[in-house]
């Protein structure tokens, strides 16, 4: 692996060199886990662990799950209650597995806003941050279809939704959601279709993780500073630099440990908080639930569907421009992957050449109105398809394309910077006293 | 920083999934169960009232299709004796048997019957599937610490029929307080003294209605309280963990790290 200079494993022993000369993996490990990491790297950077802890939790928890689910609609939400009832430990696997969804959007959502405050989209972490969103937007299908196989009732009309969406596609739309569903209408082939492919996605998902790692280890790690690591010598590159292990793995283990005491403590205590009751109640073509509500960790991007009604003059508009063919409900479609879209464009659409937002004396306040929005469109995608929260989500999702559309590209031409520490180093030592231990792995 | 950090994570996205329970003008009692809160347990004199209330009452329209007869005798439940379990599914419930294609009388390992007669819902997830919480302004908070408060609309709309009746469609509506809109088709279930307890415990309308929901609690989350335990457990061993991390992350960065400045 190229990258920050470093040590690299050296095999001692004849079967060390006997393995290392045909299959140098120990190599290949040994350079991962003993990456030169920032050694200012805050509490912000933990969220990465979370996730690939949550990413094991899920697909364990997962698989024993599947030992005792049944995908069909006559059995499957029995089949859960069965898992509830007579498994042993079955309703903790269950419970951990259902908020386990939700401790990974958290940790996503925290690991993506970090990246976008500290600039570590930008070059050269373009690649890193690119898979990163893939990874997003699998998630995103993988928890939206895990949602569905309870069937519940909300299990039922949010496919029913969401695959609609796929109908407003002009043209080809009618047979993609016809795919999707396996039929006209949600029904057991679509159950069946979405077991399998919740199974899969989340090994692609571990495939893209791994590239999403080699692709970080290749620039090095971001930074508070956005300072990048001195890459002159290996001596420079240990006085801005501590190796993973231990140094970071033990900081990221302690951060786990204090999100997991949370997360136990919801699993133990309160596991239904996040859901929603109408999934208690097995799923009914006939009756349609009063508000259809998708897991919260969709919301902002539910209340951005929703914002652009027929009647935003912008929909009109595109509407007449395009005969037609963009309606009301397609260019919902748009925004919604168009607000993924935009984030991951991000690195293009910043002209700043400042790394991090501490130096960024007016991006920093944009930003803290982008974590505001955010909330406010999760807030607004909960609540009902009326006014005044139609206009509130016109305005939110409004501010969210102008913050990646225009404000990252006009702050890099009006903004003055404040001045950065020269390195990693100095920002280091000017937050702790210098102590005079070379920065050498504890034994 | 860092508490700042975890805290957000977990208050701010709390609230909004509970809204999205909905709200409106029904009036849900705050009952004080006994199953609330992170120490709260089963009282199982309670729910085995409340099983009396729901096979002298409910089951002549309600089933329980998802609750097995053998876990009445769970100790975590309403822990009647295995014999005792046996004698009750045979006295009141006959199931249909593949094998010998006829009905015969329920035996423990039976489940209790479903029972569609007049529309009515199962109940065996009742408790779970209605939200009786929304508040404070629909932020939801004090689901964090009561609960959804499914047994709280049962128990309150069980006991919240005002007595009014209009007739829609052929149907008679039932005006009750708990219930969205105002009127419900299920015609008032319990009256006064409508029950006889054993022990002669408190058979008012308000009481069994609390009595059965705390049952119908149980028939929801049959595995509360081995739940409750496993999160005390869990917590407690992740605190110790956390606090021996934050030892051993403290000495390891203290040669590098020196004296915070900052």
């Amino acid at each position: 692996m190229s990258g920050i200079p470093h040590d690299h494993y050296e095999p001692k022993s004849n079967g060390e060199k006997w393995l290392h000369s045909r299959l140098p993996i120990v190599g290949l490990i040994y350079d991962t886990i003993m990456i030169p990491t920032p050694k200012n790297l805050n509490w912000w950077w933990i969220w990465g662990i979370v996730l690939a802890f949550c990413l094991v939790l899920q697909i364990v928890t997962g698989i024993v799950l599947v030992m005792h689910y049944t995908p069909h609609v006559d059995l499957a939400f029995a089949s859960v209650e069965h898992i509830m009832r007579n498994v042993n430990g079955g309703y903790m696997i269950r419970y951990i597995h259902m908020n386990g969804a939700s401790l990974f959007f958290v940790a996503v959502y925290i690991h993506m806003f970090r990246g976008l405050f500290y600039g570590s989209y930008k070059a050269p972490r373009e690649i890193t941050w690119i898979i990163g969103m893939l990874i997003f937007v699998l998630m995103m299908g993988t928890g939206f279809m895990g949602y569905v196989l309870p069937w519940g009732q909300m299990s039922f009309w949010g496919a029913t939704v969401i695959t609609g969406l796929f109908g407003a596609i002009p043209f080809i739309g009618e047979p993609i959601q016809t795919l999707l569903l396996g039929g006209p209408a949600v029904d057991n082939a679509t159950l069946n279709r979405f077991f399998s492919l919740h199974y899969l996605l989340p090994f692609v998902i571990a495939a893209l993780v791994i590239v999403h790692i080699w692709a970080f280890h290749t620039t090095g790690n971001n930074n508070p500073t956005g300072v990048e690591v001195r890459r002159t010598s290996k001596e420079d590159v240990k006085k801005d630099t501590l190796p993973f292990w231990p140094y970071f793995v033990i900081k990221d283990f302690l951060g786990l440990a204090v999100v997991l005491v949370i997360f136990w403590a919801i699993v133990g205590f309160m596991p239904n908080y996040l859901g929603h009751p109408d999934n208690y109640i097995e799923a009914n073509a006939l009756v349609t639930p009063a508000h259809i509500v998708p897991e919260w960790y969709f919301l902002p991007f539910y209340a951005i569907l929703r914002a652009f009604t027929a009647d935003v003059w912008l929909v009109q508009l595109v509407s007449f421009v395009t005969g037609g063919i963009i309606d009301a409900k397609f260019f919902g479609v748009i925004a919604m992957f168009g607000a993924i879209a935009v984030m991951a464009l991000a690195p293009w659409l910043d002209t700043s050449n400042v790394r991090s937002g501490q130096y960024r004396p007016m991006f920093k306040w944009w930003f803290y109105l982008l974590i505001v929005d955010f909330f406010v469109l999760m807030w607004l995608g909960a609540m009902p398809a009326e006014e005044p929260y139609a206009s509130f989500s016109l305005i939110g999702s409004a501010y969210w394309f102008a913050y990646f559309l225009v404000i990252l590209p006009l702050l890099g031409v009006i903004e003055k910077p404040l001045p950065q520490p020269e390195t990693i180093e100095e920002d280091f030592n000017a937050h702790y006293g210098k102590a005079d231990a070379d920065a050498t792995p504890a034994e | 920083m860092f508490k700042k950090l975890v805290l957000g994570a977990a208050l701010a996205f709390a609230p909004v999934a509970a809204i999205a329970a909905g709200g409106g003008d029904q009036h849900i009692e705050d009952f004080a169960f006994s199953f609330e809160g992170p120490f709260g347990t089963f009282d199982q004199n309670q729910l085995q009232r409340g099983l009396q209330i729901y096979t002298e009452v409910c089951a002549a329209c309600h089933g329980l299709q998802y609750v097995p007869l053998r876990t009445l005798s769970d100790e975590d439940g309403p822990g009647i004796p295995e014999d005792q379990v046996r004698a009750y599914a045979a006295d009141n419930f006959s199931v249909y048997d593949e094998e010998l294609d006829d009905d015969r009388p329920a035996i423990p390992s039976d489940h209790f019957p479903a029972n569609t007669n007049a529309g009515a819902p199962d109940l065996s997830l009742m408790a779970k599937a209605r939200a009786g919480f929304h508040g404070p302004y629909g932020l939801g908070i004090n689901q964090l610490v009561k609960g959804m408060g499914g047994a709280e609309y049962i128990a309150s709309l069980l006991s919240g029929y005002t007595g009014k009746e209009k007739e829609e469609a052929g149907t008679i509506l039932y005006e009750n307080t708990a219930f969205p809109g105002g009127w419900i088709s299920m015609a008032p279930p319990l009256s006064d003294e409508q029950v006889e307890f054993i022990d002669g415990h408190a058979n008012d309308v308000v009481a069994m209605s609390e009595d059965v929901s705390a049952f119908l609690m149980w028939t929801a989350e049959p595995k509360m309280m081995a739940r409750k335990q496993a999160g005390f457990v869990g917590v407690l061993f992740l605190t110790l963990l956390s606090v021996l991390l934050y030892l051993t992350n403290k000495r390891l960065w203290a040669p590098v790290k020196g004296k915070k400045k900052a």
